[in-house]
């Protein structure tokens, strides 16, 4: 299968940058240790902040470290690689392929965040294992499944709302001022700077409702059994909703891109 | 049917510009007619040679055809059908080579991106194989299959790219300066693989190029574009009647002498005992030769044929 094919040699060409990976799941673990102290001083405080324990929170925090590159919260991944190619024109030679551009990207994302996954994922993870007593697995296969379920549809999410950034460089040439402000909303709003269940309300609810909350609370409370049985599967039908949107989104940005926009250089 | 086949095709673009001289935000719109009223069609099987200066918009051009860009005039259609409209179905019957970009993925050794050209163009296993083999052995690409792209040299990179355009039988392929940045070997035998590769299976060729030699080696027909309008569409040899361009006859005189005078040819040059005389190309050298002969003391001779440069040139200055 294509689509397979184009994932896996985005795996590998990640996997060739073992350096990176290594300083990466360094920084990670660092900052899941800053974290994690920070969160049980919290915790002491208020030790039943929006419905979690101490020890929910820093298996939290150590969610949020493995998923921080694997859902690409800052940015980054194959829509960079198309952002620039739309700026020095060589996206021409990814339209006038007879595939849809969007399953390629959206194939070699997945690559990316398997690979992602597999590193700085699970390195920080086991660390965390290691060092708190406090982090936990998820209580049962439901949680265990579900989680894995709803990561998926995090990193299609976040594949979705970066390619519409990545697309504005069809206008504007250059999609770093946008990728900077979407960063910004996402690490806010994914839960990543802090559980959106600690945020008060109102700001809680809405929070909870837009798509950011794919990328890190949602997974997060699926692994924590927050959400279980049928809410579960309104956790996971919510994030398909906007997996709808965003990506018939894209299409359409795409479309418009290609029938009006210009293709750079001769 | 033609393969080919524009009618009044244009396209303009819109550019934004700051005033000069003025120091305000506002920007002029300008529009660039890049393709202007371009009319031509191509039948299957022809080699044509698509050439202009710089600007002269044959990029537009070839990006219109492959459906990339949308025409903003006249009528453009590709084997049947109009390229932006059916961009991707159209991508299974053309392939295009870019001199100045890659189509082969960087990270990938060349086996691997000829492999995954096979399942985007779903080309059959056996066939795939047979043309991989063919092409692998007329470019000499055997012992590159397993280097990454980005280690090649420019012309072991576009062997690669050439391949990659082929492997799913294009009916016509579209070349958009493939030998820029190559050097005269290569040129050489790219050239002759892409005649091969027209006289066996028939591809249609349509280029761009810089390298006049490129159009003496492989196309019976060029179109000649200049500020995006057509400037010429025939054969080669017409273009020299067209350009009226002249040959010139090289006299040795034995000793220093005048200008001379001949009737039908009239002296451009004179530097010692060497003069250089011009006359039309489609006439006779032999009675120039014969009048110089019979008035003066002549040590040597030869003929220069017009070069195509100037021919084109004359014709560029003209439009
Ligand atoms: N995206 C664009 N926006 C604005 N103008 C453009 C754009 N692309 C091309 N042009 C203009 O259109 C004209 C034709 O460009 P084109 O690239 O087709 O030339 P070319 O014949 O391929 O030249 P070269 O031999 O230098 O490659 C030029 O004046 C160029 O500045
Ligand atoms: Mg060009």
């Amino acid at each position: 299968m294509l689509y397979v094919a184009v994932a896996t040699r985005t795996f590998r060409r990640y996997s060739t940058y073992v350096g990176a990976t290594v300083a990466g799941i360094f920084t990670n673990s660092v900052f899941g240790v800053i974290y994690s102290f920070a969160y049980l001083a919290l915790w002491d405080q208020r030790p039943d902040a929006g419905g979690y324990d101490g020890s929910d929170a820093v298996t939290y925090v150590w969610i949020g470290q493995a998923l921080l590159m694997t859902v690409a919260v800052w940015g980054g991944g194959t829509t960079d690689d198309l952002a620039e190619r739309i700026r020095t024109g060589d996206v021409a030679i990814d339209l006038y392929r007879p595939v849809g551009m969007m399953g390629w990207y959206l194939a070699g994302d997945l690559g990316r965040a398997a690979y992602h996954l597999l590193t700085r994922g699970i390195g920080p993870t086991v660390l965390a294992w290691l060092l708190f007593d406090q982090f936990d697995f998820p209580g049962s296969v439901q949680a265990a499944l579900g989680f894995v379920l709803s990561l998926v549809l995090a990193v299609v999410t976040s594949f979705a709302i970066r390619w519409l950034v990545a697309c504005s460089a069809f206008w504007l040439l250059d999609q770093s001022g946008l990728r900077m402000m979407a960063g910004a909303l996402a690490l806010f709003f994914s839960g990543m700077a802090l559980p959106l269940v600690i945020f008060p309300e109102p700001w809680r609810t809405i929070a909870l409702a837009l798509p950011w909350a794919s990328y890190l609370q949602t997974p997060a409370d699926i692994w924590l059994g927050k959400r279980e049985g049928l809410d579960l599967l309104a956790a996971l039908a919510q994030q398909g909703v906007w997996i709808a949107v965003l990506l018939g989104l894209g299409q359409l940005v795409l479309r418009s891109a290609t029938r009006k926009v210009v293709v750079q250089g001769g | 049917m033609a393969l080919i086949d524009a009618t009044d095709l244009s396209r303009t673009f819109v550019v934004r510009r700051k005033d000069a001289g003025r120091r305000s935000l506002r920007r002029r719109r300008e529009e660039v007619h890049a393709v202007h009223g371009v009319t031509f069609s191509v039948e299957p099987g022809e080699m044509v040679g698509y050439i202009g200066p710089n600007g002269a918009g044959k990029s537009t051009t070839i990006k219109m055809l492959t459906g990339i860009l949308v025409p903003t005039g006249g009528r453009l259609t590709v084997a049947g059908v109009e390229p932006s409209r059916h961009r991707t179905e159209l991508a299974r019957r053309i392939g295009v080579v870019f001199g100045q970009r890659t189509t082969l993925w960087w990270d990938l050794p060349l086996r691997d991106s000829f492999e995954l050209l096979q399942k985007i163009y779903a080309i059959e296993p056996a066939r795939y194989r047979e043309n991989l083999d063919a092409f692998v052995t007329l470019l000499e690409l055997g012992d590159l299959l397993d280097t990454p792209v980005r280690q090649l040299s420019l012309g072991q990179r576009m062997r690669g790219d050439i391949t990659a355009a082929l492997l799913h039988d294009p009916e016509v392929l579209y070349l958009d300066e493939p030998t820029i940045g190559l050097d005269v070997v290569s040129k050489g035998r790219l050239r002759e693989f892409l005649r091969t590769l027209n006289a066996e299976r028939g591809t249609t060729l349509l280029l761009t190029t810089h390298d006049l030699q490129d159009i003496e080696a492989l196309c019976d027909r060029v179109i000649v574009i200049d500020h995006g309008t057509l400037a010429y569409d025939g054969t080669l040899a017409g273009l020299h009647g067209r350009g009226g361009s002249m040959r010139t006859l090289v006299v040795d005189l034995v000793d220093e002498a005048p200008a001379i005078s001949v009737p039908g040819a009239s002296v451009r040059r004179v530097e010692g005992p060497r003069q250089w005389l011009s006359f039309p190309a489609d006439a006779s050298a032999a009675p120039v030769v014969a009048a110089v002969a019979a008035s003066y003391a002549v040590a040597d001779l030869s003929i220069q044929e017009p070069d195509i440069e100037d021919v084109i040139r004359e014709l560029y200055s003209r439009s």
